[in-house]
């Protein structure tokens, strides 16, 4: 927005919001220019996905040992890798993976979170000291060590990858709503809803739980780019979501490290796909934290 | 005050009885022991029951969860880790040299991060929203965005591709050749520290943002002080409480953190015997692994603690 409106035209441009939800999307690239980078980014990756099926010039699991390690060109746009896999399909295909797992484990650690941080903060006392007792230790964990003993308890794969992930996000988002929850429980409407004899489920799902919306849509967001690189890291190591599914940390792994001098493209564009993805989602993930919490907000 | 540092030193045994508790029967839940890991390294999974037996017995696994939870428990008390249940040598032992080489490289890796962090934070609060700001924005968003062993690859293909050279993959020690130490881990530090350093940036710049709007901040402008002097005698001051607070969080988290880095370029760290330990079922060696690390985390956090009503006398603990 202009610093300082010069004309009428500039002012009236700037003032009130705009009707319509198209209005509103011109509002949020108007302001948040980064933003809507970050949400353009989001929208491509989640359309290389839908369309993966149809987009992809080749099938993503077939081996092609005739094309083994061949460098990019007209047939395959980014190379193909140790087993004659076009790199191109295989990111296309790895797109579902990331948004996967991504989506699984943020929504996941997120609900999870969010309910354990009402709940705590609306109980209080000694259940909230208990809680917290709990959280103090899963903290102590770095997040990586963490997904990994989970993997190690549940076996690799990507539906036991989303709870590897979403485990160390408990904690995290637990702390965050708990200590904006203390102040709702405060509310005149709370204790409203106390006085008619609600239970307590009903008091925080319903009457607590929607009050602190901003805070876990913006861990919820943070999460999603950190879950979609956990995910890269963890296939990686080799102890993710396993060959032959097509996933970008995966693509990295192996082959893509030993042969990285001659064919580089092994090693550059499934990583240039993440760095991508997750950018995408922390523009946009900041974005709309600026936008929702006021004490961020810069004037 | 030395009551709060007693009040918060106690404060750790719970937690951190807590950890032990839970990666204790973490552990246990993960299928498979020790003994048949051993077996099936070997290629023989078909060993008689009663030799694997023996060998559990041997190793102690044969008593029951609570004796053997109590006998590490009363060891660590008496500062003795116990033998690894895979190579069968003291865990001290094992630890030792990956400790320095993980403590180091997570060192070297905030250094770095704090060098890039501060000034760029400072540059964009005070350019903000000018292109100086957007430019930084993203190049901090970017470093978040990028995975480091990525990063990781990249930097050993542009130097191999340009220079004709990878950095030597053999541990030395620096107190044994500091250049050949410096050649080896400058580059993982790199890559780690251009991540880390994002998160401080930001912190940087907000809370810089945030200082820079104070009264006292207009007053030194206004009896027309250097803007370089305000920023860097009065400003900085009061900003920088909350970047060194967050970086030394992540720097506590970079020591047992680093497992997919130390992966790419082949650092035998914290991290990898990690992964190892647990991949062996090496019990012994994974919890005092974990312990290390959440009590290297805790007392982080509760030397910043200090350290902040240290730094600002506003701030006092009861």
């Amino acid at each position: 927005m202009a610093a300082n409106p010069q004309t009428v035209d500039e002012l009236t441009r700037t003032s009130a919001p705009r009707a319509g939800w198209l209005g509103a999307v011109v509002d949020f690239v108007r302001c948040r220019p980064l933003g809507a980078i970050g949400a353009l980014l989001i929208l491509f990756m989640v359309a290389m996905a839908a369309t993966a099926g149809l987009l992809a010039p080749y099938n993503p699991l077939e081996n092609d040992y005739a094309a083994m390690l061949s460098a990019p060109s007209a047939e395959h746009w980014l190379g193909t890798d140790a087993y004659g896999r076009d790199v191109l399909t295989r990111i296309l295909y790895g797109s579902r993976t990331a948004l996967m797992v991504g989506l699984g484990a943020s929504l996941l650690g997120a609900s999870f979170g969010s309910l354990i941080g009402v709940a705590s903060a609306y109980f209080g006392g000694r259940i909230d000291l208990f809680v917290q007792r709990i959280m103090d230790v899963l903290f102590a964990f770095p997040v990586i060590i963490l997904a990994l003993v989970v993997v190690a308890v549940l076996g690799t794969g990507a539906g036991n990858v989303i709870l590897a992930i979403a485990a160390p996000m408990v904690p995290r988002c637990a702390r965050v709503v708990r200590s904006s929850a203390l102040s709702v429980r405060e509310m005149p409407y709370v204790d409203a809803a106390r006085a008619s004899g609600f239970g307590h489920p009903r008091i925080i799902l319903r009457h607590m739980l929607p009050n602190v919306m901003a805070p876990i849509l913006i861990m919820a967001t943070a999460f999603l780019g950190e879950a979609i690189l956990l995910e890269a890291s963890l296939s990686f190591i080799g102890l993710g979501v396993q060959e032959p599914t097509a996933a970008w940390g995966l693509m990295l792994r192996g082959a893509a490290v030993e042969f990285a001098e001659t064919a580089p493209w092994m090693a550059i564009f499934p990583g240039l796909a993440i760095s991508l993805g997750v950018f995408g989602f922390n523009l946009f993930g900041d974005s709309l934290r600026d936008a929702l919490d006021p004490r961020l907000r810069t004037q | 005050m030395a009551s709060y540092i007693l009040k918060r030193l106690l404060a750790m045994v719970p937690t951190l009885l807590g950890v032990a508790v839970l990666i204790f029967v973490l552990l246990r839940v993960v299928p498979g022991d020790v003994v048949e890991a051993r077996y099936l390294a070997q290629g023989s999974q078909f060993q008689s029951q009663d030799l694997m037996n023996q060998e559990r017995a041997k190793l102690g696994l044969d008593q029951p969860l609570w004796k053997q939870f109590t006998t590490w428990m009363t060891g660590i008390a008496r500062l003795d880790f116990g033998l690894s249940m895979w190579t069968g040598s003291p865990i001290t032992e094992e630890i030792k040299l990956r400790f320095a080489l993980s403590l180091q490289l997570a060192i070297m890796a905030s250094l770095l991060a704090q060098l890039l962090a501060i000034p760029l934070g400072i540059l964009a609060a005070v350019k903000q929203d000018t292109w100086v700001d957007y430019a930084v924005r993203v190049f901090s968003i970017a470093g978040l965005a990028t995975p480091s062993f990525w990063l990781g690859i990249l930097m050993i293909l542009f130097m191999l591709i340009v220079f004709k050279w990878v950095p030597p993959m053999v541990f030395t020690p620096f107190w044994v050749d500091p250049w050949q130490n410096l050649a080896q881990l400058i580059w993982p530090a790199l890559a780690v520290g251009y991540r880390y350093s994002a998160v401080g940036t930001r912190m940087m710049r907000s809370a810089m943002l945030e200082v820079l709007r104070e009264d006292y901040i207009r007053t030194a402008r206004a009896k027309g002080l250097w803007l370089k002097l305000i920023l860097t005698r009065h400003a900085l001051k009061n900003a920088i409480l909350p970047v060194l607070t967050i970086m030394s969080l992540e720097f506590a988290f970079l020591l047992g953190g680093l497992v997919v880095t130390e992966q790419v370029f082949n650092l035998n760290g914290l991290g990898m015997l990690f992964v190892q330990a647990i991949a062996h079922r090496d019990y012994t060696l994974t919890q005092a692994l974990v312990m290390l690390v959440a009590t290297f985390f805790l007392f982080v956090n509760f030397f910043v603690d200090i350290a902040y009503a240290w730094i600002d006398p506003r701030i006092r603990y009861r």
